[in-house]
């Protein structure tokens, strides 16, 4: 079996990608809090009524503050805390951006093996990201 | 998330959708100076990352449907569980692997990476794939049930079981967040167990220290990275007990 001595082109590739995607979503974080607790925005759930609804669980929290379920928030970036979601929701992207970026590297190099599997991520990641799976609550 | 679920008021669920999202963040800071340094493996991460995050889904789903007592005792009791397996392990720092199996040879799964503590290129390679593997699966389901990193399940497994180098099985478990994280994060994100008050600041402060804390781990001895794993694992896990237990709240 050959020894990698330095990390493959599509591990530096993957982590190219990740560095820049890293520090745009922090980027942007930065911006929308900062947007957030100046008030430029105001909030959906005002910030002094904060300490009332984190104890509540999830189901409860959703109802009192009349906050949909989804990817519903997007009509809602207009409002200083929901605009926060947009860096959220770009960091739990990256990766699925990162994947994308390696399958066709992983298909050149006849990596068949290791593209499926690439493939299957970015399915699952989708899946995940698509707000069709929601959770009982209690 | 055993220390936010610790010391603050919050409820479990908004601090189980902080922990993903804050150990994602953090691993998608670390992620790029690992992968470059090849401390990171990615042909080690990408079959197990398929089956944890895949699983993560499910935990994540199970997980916001239990009552906060139940998730809180399972989640102490599996973290001490791991402290007993790290105390009592022999040799951890740089395991011998005689013989690679056949699962990881046919997915060419091994590699070099230069230890900078010794001066020394360390070879290394893994045996027990598809142990490890079907160990991923219980991890991925944890993972997002306890809103956790799984960084404290996915280290012994690569290390203890697999017998990838200590820092290696560190490096890649880190990597590893930022995939597992991800998909149980979008169930918590879509189910609206995420507030920005909380979540917002942490993450920045967990990605500043990771990229900082990237340049530390090439730099210290594997004996040190181990015990003080083992000593956060052991506060963390004792917490979380207590905790259900009612006995500190």
């Amino acid at each position: 079996m050959s020894k990698k001595i330095m990390a493959t082109e599509e591990q530096i590739a993957y982590a190219k990608l990740l560095d820049l995607g890293m520090k745009a979503g922090l980027l942007l974080l930065v911006i929308t809090f900062a947007v957030y607790v100046f008030g430029i925005l105001t909030p959906h759930v005002p910030v002094n009524d904060l300490p009332n609804y984190w104890k509540l669980p999830v189901k409860e929290y959703l109802e009192v503050t009349h906050i949909p379920h989804g990817w519903a928030w997007v009509g809602m970036v207009g409002k200083g805390d929901f605009l926060n979601f947009i860096g959220i929701v770009f960091l739990a992207g990256v990766t699925i951006v990162c994947y994308l970026r390696i399958i066709p590297i992983l298909l050149r190099k006849k990596d068949t093996m290791y593209a499926v599997l690439a493939i299957i991520e970015v399915l699952v990641l989708t899946l995940a990201a698509s707000g069709v799976l929601k959770s009982g609550g209690h | 998330m055993p220390i936010i679920g610790g010391f603050f008021p919050f409820h479990i669920d908004f601090v189980r959708g902080a922990g993903l999202l804050v150990a994602l963040a953090g691993a998608l800071a670390a992620g790029p100076g690992l992968l470059k340094k090849g401390m990171a493996d990615l042909r080690l991460a990408l079959p197990v990352a398929v089956i944890a995050s895949s699983c993560a889904i499910v935990g994540a789903m199970i997980g916001l449907a239990l009552p906060a007592k139940v998730v809180n005792i399972a989640l102490g009791g599996t973290i001490l569980g791991i402290v007993v397996i790290m105390l009592m392990a022999k040799k951890s720092e740089f395991p011998e692997v005689k013989q690679a199996d056949n699962l990881s040879t046919a997915l060419r799964i091994s590699g070099v990476y230069h230890e900078a503590s010794t001066g020394q290129d360390i070879n290394w390679q893994i045996h027990r794939t598809p142990q490890g593997l079907l160990l991923f699966i219980v991890i991925g389901v944890m993972a997002g049930m306890f809103g956790l990193g799984a960084g404290w399940a996915n280290v012994p497994v690569l290390n203890l079981l697999m017998g990838a180098p200590l820092k290696v099985s560190v490096a890649t478990s880190k990597f590893l967040l930022s995939i597992t994280d991800t998909s149980a994060a979008w169930i918590y994100v879509n189910n609206g167990a995420v507030l920005p008050m909380m979540v917002v600041p942490s993450i920045i402060g967990i990605m500043l220290g990771s990229i900082v804390g990237v340049r530390i781990l090439a730099k210290t001895k594997p004996a040190a990275v181990r015990y003080i794993v083992i000593t956060m694992l052991l506060f963390a896990g004792s917490r979380a007990l207590l905790k259900g237990l009612g006995i500190w709240n």
